[in-house]
C-alpha cells in the first residue's frame, strides 16, 4: 500500500508540473498588456515600463515561470490585478460559500441517487425504473443555469417560498442561510444526483446478482433487509468514486450556479475576474480546480482500494 | 501469464460489434428515436433561414414582449420585439455547429494521438499520456473557461476550447482500443507480410474503432452543446445580437417575473438537444457494446 501511494505521488508530479505550466502559459497568451490595466488612464511609456518592471515581465518567459512557480510552491499566488488583495486572500475569502453549496449540492444528489437508484435496480425493467432511467439521461442533459433559473420562476418569483438568490452567512442567521442555500444546491447538485444514480442502479444490479445474496435469501433474511444492508453497503463502493471526483469539482459546477444565484463563492470571483480581465485571480483559481480534481483523484483511487479489499495496489 | 483467452476475448468482442444499422434499429428501436430526433434537429438548423417566419435579429419595439401563441408570433417576442420561435430555430444554427466543430477538433486531435501513444508504446506514450493527464486534469468546464478568458470571448473561441476539452478523452479511448486491437492476431499477421504503420492504422485499425468512436462522439457533442450553452450564458461565446440559446437564456433571465417564456423557450431548446445527443450516445453504447448486450 505505501508503496503504491509513493507511486501515485511520484506519478502526480510530472501531471501537475505540466498542470503549472498550463496555467501560466494560458494566462500568458492572452492578449492585451496587464500594465494598461492597471495604469489607467496614464498610459506613458515610462510608466508600462515600470509596471513590467514591477510585475516581472520584462524578463523572459520562462524565468517568469521559474519565479511564479517558486512563489506558488511557497502558496502566493500574487495579488489581484484590480483590487490589490492577496490572491490567496480573495479565494479564501470567497471557499466557504463554494464548499457550504457544493455540501449541500452532494447531500441532496445523494439523497436522491440511492433510493431511486436502489429502487430501480431492484425492479429492474418496470415502470420506477424507466422512470428514473429516462430522468437520470434527463438530469444530465438539462444545464445546470436553467434548473436555477426555473427554480428562481416557480419557488422565488412564483410561490414566494424562496429567495431570488444572494447569502447569508451561517453564523448570522442559520435558518436564512439554509433558505438561501436549497435553490443553488439543488441546480448544481441535480446533474450529480443523475450521474449517481445510474451508478448506484448499475452497481446493485451487479450486486444483487451475486452468491451471497442469494444465501442471505436462502437463509430467510427478509429482502428490504438483504437489499439495505448486504446490497446497498457494497453496491455503493463505485459510488463512492465517482463522488470523489464530483468533490473534486466542485469549483466547476459552482461557477455557473453561484452566477446565476448571485452566491458569493469562488465560482462567482472566476467569472467576475474574467470580466475584470484579472489574470492573476483567474489563474489562481483555475490552478485550485485543477490541483483539487488531481488531489481528488489520488484520493478516491486510495479510499476504493481501502474500501473493496479485492481492489490489489500490486 | 497466458494472454490466449483474452485474445479470444478480444477478437469475438470486436467480431460482434460490426452490427447492420438495419439490424440495429430492429433490435434497439430507442437507437431509431434518438436518432430520428438528432436528425429533426440538423434539419432544423439547415432550413432555419427557409421556415422561421421572421428575421431572428429584427428589432421591432412596438412589438416588445407579446406572449406565445400571439398573432404571427408563435413563441412571442423578446424585449427587443424580435420573434422568439425564429431565434430559437436559429439558435440550432449556433449550437450544432458548435458541437461538430468542437467534437471534430477533439477527434481528430485526441484520435491522433490516442492512434500514436498506443502503437508506437514506449516514451512516446509516455510523454503523450503525462500531456493528456495534464489536460484530463483540469474540469471540464473550467478548462474550456480558462481558455476562452485567454483568447477571448467569442464563438470561435469557444468551439476551440470545448475541442481542446475533448482531446484527451478521445486520446484515452483511442489509446485503449489500439492497445487492445493490437494484440488481435489479424494485425500481428498484417504487420508480419510487412504492412506498414500507416497502412496497418488508416485500413486495418480504424475501421475496427468506429463503433465505440461513433458512442463517444454522440456524447461529446451532448456535452459541447451543454459547454457552448454555458459559455454564452456566462457571456463568454456568442454575443448579442446571435441568436444562440444560452445568450438568450441570459437576457431573457432579466425578464423572468413579467415574461419567463424568454428564457425558458431557450432553456428546453438546449435541454431538448443535449437529451437527444445524451439518449443516441447511451442508446448506441447499449446496442454496439457486446458486454452490454443482454
Amino acid at each position: 500500500m505505501t508503496t503504491y501511494v509513493l507511486r501515485r505521488l511520484v506519478l502526480m508530479v510530472p501531471v501537475a508540473f505540466l498542470v503549472t505550466i498550463g496555467v501560466f502559459m494560458l494566462i500568458h497568451l492572452t492578449p492585451g498588456d496587464p500594465a494598461l490595466i492597471l495604469l489607467g488612464e496614464d498610459r506613458s511609456p515610462q510608466a508600462i515600463a515600470a509596471i513590467h518592471q514591477q510585475l516581472g515581465l520584462d524578463k523572459p518567459l520562462y524565468v517568469q515561470y521559474v519565479i511564479w512557480l517558486g512563489h506558488i510552491v511557497h502558496g502566493d499566488l500574487g495579488r489581484s490585478i484590480t483590487t490589490h488583495q492577496p490572491v490567496t486572500t480573495a479565494i479564501s475569502e470567497r471557499l466557504p460559500a463554494t464548499l457550504e453549496l457544493g455540501a449541500v449540492a452532494l447531500i441532496w444528489s445523494l439523497l436522491v441517487a440511492i433510493p431511486l437508484g436502489t429502487i430501480a435496480a431492484v425492479r429492474r425493467g418496470s415502470l420506477a425504473d424507466h422512470l428514473a432511467t429516462g430522468l437520470a439521461v434527463g438530469g444530465v442533459s438539462i444545464p445546470n443555469f436553467f434548473i436555477g433559473i426555473v427554480l428562481i420562476f416557480f419557488l422565488s418569483v412564483t410561490l414566494r417560498l424562496f429567495p431570488f438568490g444572494g447569502y447569508v452567512p451561517f453564523n448570522q442567521d442559520p435558518f436564512e442561510n439554509l433558505r438561501h442555500v436549497i435553490l443553488p444546491a439543488i441546480a448544481l447538485g441535480t446533474a450529480g444526483a443523475a450521474i449517481n444514480m445510474r451508478f448506484t442502479r448499475s452497481s446493485m444490479i451487479e450486486v444483487l446478482n451475486q452468491d451471497y445474496i442469494r444465501t442471505a435469501r436462502a437463509k430467510g433474511a427478509p429482502w428490504r433487509r438483504v437489499v439495505f444492508i448486504h446490497a446497498l453497503k457494497n453496491a455503493l463502493i463505485p459510488v463512492v468514486t465517482i463522488v470523489g471526483l464530483q468533490i473534486g469539482g466542485i469549483i466547476e459546477g459552482a461557477v455557473v450556479t453561484e452566477t446565476v444565484f448571485t452566491w458569493p463563492g469562488v465560482g462567482r470571483l472566476a467569472v467576475e475576474s474574467i470580466f475584470n480581465r484579472d489574470y492573476t485571480v483567474v489563474q489562481g483559481i483555475v490552478l485550485l480546480a485543477a490541483f483539487s480534481y488531481l488531489v481528488a483523484n489520488l484520493l478516491v483511487d486510495l479510499v476504493y482500494g481501502w474500501l473493496d479489499p479485492r481492489i490489489s495496489f500490486a | 501469464m497466458s494472454t490466449a483467452p483474452a485474445l479470444v476475448a478480444t477478437q469475438a468482442s470486436i467480431r460482434e460489434t460490426r452490427i447492420h444499422l438495419l439490424e440495429l434499429g430492429r433490435t434497439h428501436p430507442r437507437v431509431i428515436l434518438a436518432g430520428s430526433l438528432v436528425l429533426l434537429l440538423f434539419l432544423i438548423a439547415l432550413l432555419a433561414p427557409f421556415i422561421s417566419p421572421h428575421d431572428p435579429i429584427a428589432v421591432n419595439a412596438d412589438n416588445a414582449y407579446l406572449p406565445p401563441l400571439s398573432p404571427s408570433h408563435l413563441l412571442g417576442t423578446d424585449e427587443l420585439g424580435r420573434d422568439l420561435f425564429s431565434r430559437v430555430l436559429w439558435g440550432a444554427r449556433v449550437s450544432l455547429p458548435v458541437a461538430f466543430v468542437a467534437v471534430a477538433v477533439g477527434l481528430v486531435a485526441g484520435g491522433v494521438i490516442g492512434l500514436i501513444s498506443g502503437y508506437f508504446g514506449g516514451v512516446i506514450d509516455l510523454l503523450l499520456m503525462r500531456l493528456v493527464d495534464a489536460l484530463l486534469a483540469f474540469p471540464a468546464l473550467i478548462l474550456a473557461i480558462a481558455i476562452v478568458a485567454a483568447l477571448g470571448p467569442d464563438l470561435r473561441n469557444a468551439m476551440i476550447a470545448i475541442g481542446i476539452v475533448a482531446i484527451p478523452v478521445y486520446a484515452r479511448l483511442v489509446r485503449a482500443l489500439v492497445l487492445q486491437l493490437k494484440q488481435v492476431e489479424f494485425i500481428a499477421a498484417t504487420r508480419s507480410l510487412g504492412a506498414t504503420p500507416l497502412r496497418l492504422i488508416v485500413r486495418h485499425m480504424i475501421p475496427n474503432l468506429l463503433n465505440p468512436i461513433i458512442v463517444q462522439v454522440s456524447l461529446s457533442a451532448g456535452f459541447a452543446i451543454l459547454a457552448e450553452a454555458t459559455l454564452s450564458f456566462l457571456g463568454l461565446g456568442a454575443q448579442v445580437p446571435t441568436p444562440d440559446w444560452g445568450q438568450m437564456i441570459n437576457s431573457g433571465a432579466t425578464f423572468l417575473a413579467n415574461d419567463p417564456w424568454l428564457a425558458i423557450v431557450p432553456g428546453a431548446a438546449i435541454s431538448v438537444t443535449v437529451f437527444s445527443f445524451n439518449l443516441l450516445g447511451d442508446s448506441l453504447r447499449d446496442a454496439l457494446d457486446p458486454r452490454l448486450r443482454s
